[in-house]
């Protein structure tokens, strides 16, 4: 039970271990060092009472009709952004990944392709969608392509790593008689991993309703725009609609994503 | 036997021209209609237009702001100006890291089952079992509430800065992480733990000798991956004006100023990577 009976863990190691806690220690006192924050306004009794009236003006949540029905419209414009980016993404990345099923791992195109998945998933929906606002305008659209972008490389590494660890028997067996490598993925590969894909889309959906409901913030549609909007005016009350909206509407996916995956595994 | 019977079945359905067709048509049909009935209304709600994109104006439009991003801005003062806000970035991630954990820590093990008292003689007594109802339940709320939304909020509060930032973060990921720790250690083998107290040992005696020896590797490299995702949420909180790197990219689009751009792009781009092969060597080593 105590570490010196272990006789796995070396002096090097612990040496290592040591330099690593100090080194984490020095990067967490130069972070609080070097950034100016503000704790005595917060934690202040002024602080604390500022932030108590903000908490209070949240109540009651607006519930004007005209409201509702534009609350409605603006989640079913996160909906129908989360489902068709994450649709679009799945789409490109499944034609992305032609190159990487070839037997024996593809040449230059693979590596191509690994490196534009790279890309694309290196850089966060919402900066994509603050990018494409100058050439998609303000609105749903520019949200759409954001999460397109953005979860097209991340669904494209995930779709790769399960055609690559698919067990290679039945793509060989048609590639031996002479098939070509698009019928091979298709009749070989995908039946096997289908399940698989399946579920990192689902679960990618998952992702970016979280995140559609956020875009709109930048000025990419939703209820992130909504959002954005009424707490701009300290319109508190419609914020707090707008807030219960998302959280609503989160859990409807993540009820609908689980009912799907238990219908696919059962 | 079965062969004439299935023959006289095939003859029966209009021969072997109709067998030959898909017998599975009727339910691919249903599923492509149903597919289309579902994906008009989202098309139309989310303005989805992409031929707008390829008229003529907006093409112009699009390549000028595609041209403008080369060359990248090198001149020193804005690369200085640069890796003041990269750093900015860094420390925001890793303060509101350290502040999640002071908020992690307490409620995990205070709804951690493996460490409870009561359990031992057979069901959880009620107060301590809505006790850890509501600390899992205090988590989920921290953590269902996007890091963005909290940043926004507490810039209404604190005003524009890194305080915000750090804040949101602190609550987010003090929600994610307290509740895989709590299911971390529960997943661990409670064995030890359970007779450590059974003998007598405090609760904090027995997550010491008893669960974080199994647990401690797993905890460290959930931290460090959690730690390098804040960095990407810090990016991105700068645009609701949290300060750092996104900050500044949030005022270089409006500006329309490319060349900047490219280059924070580029810098994000390795930030990211450096991060992430930091978290995979130290969660490697580290154990």
């Amino acid at each position: 039970m105590t570490s010196a009976l272990q006789p796995g863990r070396s002096a090097p190691r612990r040496a290592g271990q040591a330099v690593f806690i100090v080194a984490a220690l020095v990067l967490v006192l130069a972070s609080f060092a070097s950034l100016d924050l503000q704790w005595t306004g917060l934690f202040s009794s002024a602080g604390l009472a500022a932030m108590g009236r903000f908490g209070a003006e949240f109540f009651p949540p607006a519930r004007e009709p005209h409201f509702l029905h534009a609350l409605a419209g603006a989640a079913g414009e996160t909906l129908a952004m989360s489902a068709l980016g994450t649709l679009l993404a799945a789409a490109a990345a499944a034609l992305l990944c032609v190159p990487l099923a070839r037997v024996g791992g593809g040449g230059a195109a693979a590596r191509v392709v690994r490196w534009l998945f790279n890309l694309l998933r290196a850089i966060p929906e919402l900066v994509w969608a603050s990018l494409l606002l100058v050439s998609a305008g303000l609105g749903p659209m520019a949200g759409t392509l954001a999460l397109a972008l953005h979860t097209s490389g991340v669904l494209g590494r995930l779709f790769g790593e399960a055609i690559e660890n698919a067990p290679p028997g039945p793509a060989l067996a048609l590639r031996l008689q002479g098939v070509g490598t698009v019928q091979v993925l298709l009749y070989a590969t995908v039946p096997q991993i289908s399940p698989q894909l399946l579920s990192y889309v689902l679960y990618r959906w998952e992702n970016n309703i979280r995140a559609a409901t956020v875009l709109g913030v930048v000025g990419a549609g939703g209820l992130g725009q909504m959002l954005a909007f009424h707490l701009a005016l300290f319109q508190m009350g419609r914020t707090a609609s707008v807030l219960a909206a998302m959280l609503v509407l989160v859990l409807i996916v993540d009820l609908a994503s689980y009912l799907a995956r238990r219908a696919m595994t059962r | 036997m079965t062969l004439p019977r299935a023959v006289a079945g095939v003859r029966a359905a209009g021969g072997v021209g109709a067998a030959r067709r898909d017998p599975a048509w009727r339910g691919r049909l249903l599923w492509l209609a149903l597919a289309a009935l579902l994906l008009w209304p989202a098309l139309r709600a989310a303005e989805f237009t992409p031929w707008t994109l390829l008229d003529a104006r907006s093409l112009r439009v699009s390549a000028g702001y595609l041209a403008s991003f080369v060359p990248p801005d090198l001149r020193a003062p804005f690369l200085a100006e640069v890796a003041q806000a990269t750093w900015r970035t860094v420390a925001i991630a890793t303060s509101g890291i350290s502040l999640a954990l002071l908020l992690a820590v307490p409620l995990a093990l205070l709804a951690c089952a493996s460490l409870s008292i009561s359990r031992l003689g057979g069901r959880m007594a009620p107060l301590p079992f809505v006790l850890r109802q509501a600390a899992r339940g205090t988590m989920a709320l921290l953590r269902t509430v996007p890091e963005l939304v909290w940043a926004l909020l507490f810039v209404r509060v604190v005003g524009l800065g890194p305080t915000a930032g750090v804040l949101a973060i602190a609550l987010t990921y003090g929600g994610m992480l307290g509740k895989v720790y709590a299911e971390i250690l529960e997943s661990a083998d409670g064995q030890a733990a359970r007779v450590l107290l059974i003998n007598g040992a405090t609760r904090l005696q027995a997550l010491a000798y008893g669960l974080l020896p199994a647990a401690r590797a797993e905890l460290g490299s959930y931290t460090v991956y959690r730690w390098e995702c804040a960095i990407r949420s810090s990016v991105v909180l700068g645009f609701v004006g949290a300060g750092g790197l996104g900050q500044r990219m949030d005022e270089s689009i409006k500006a329309l100023a490319g060349g900047e751009m490219a280059t924070m792009l580029m810098v994000f781009v390795a930030l990211v990577a450096a991060a992430d092969r930091l978290s995979a060597w130290l969660r490697r080593e580290l154990p």
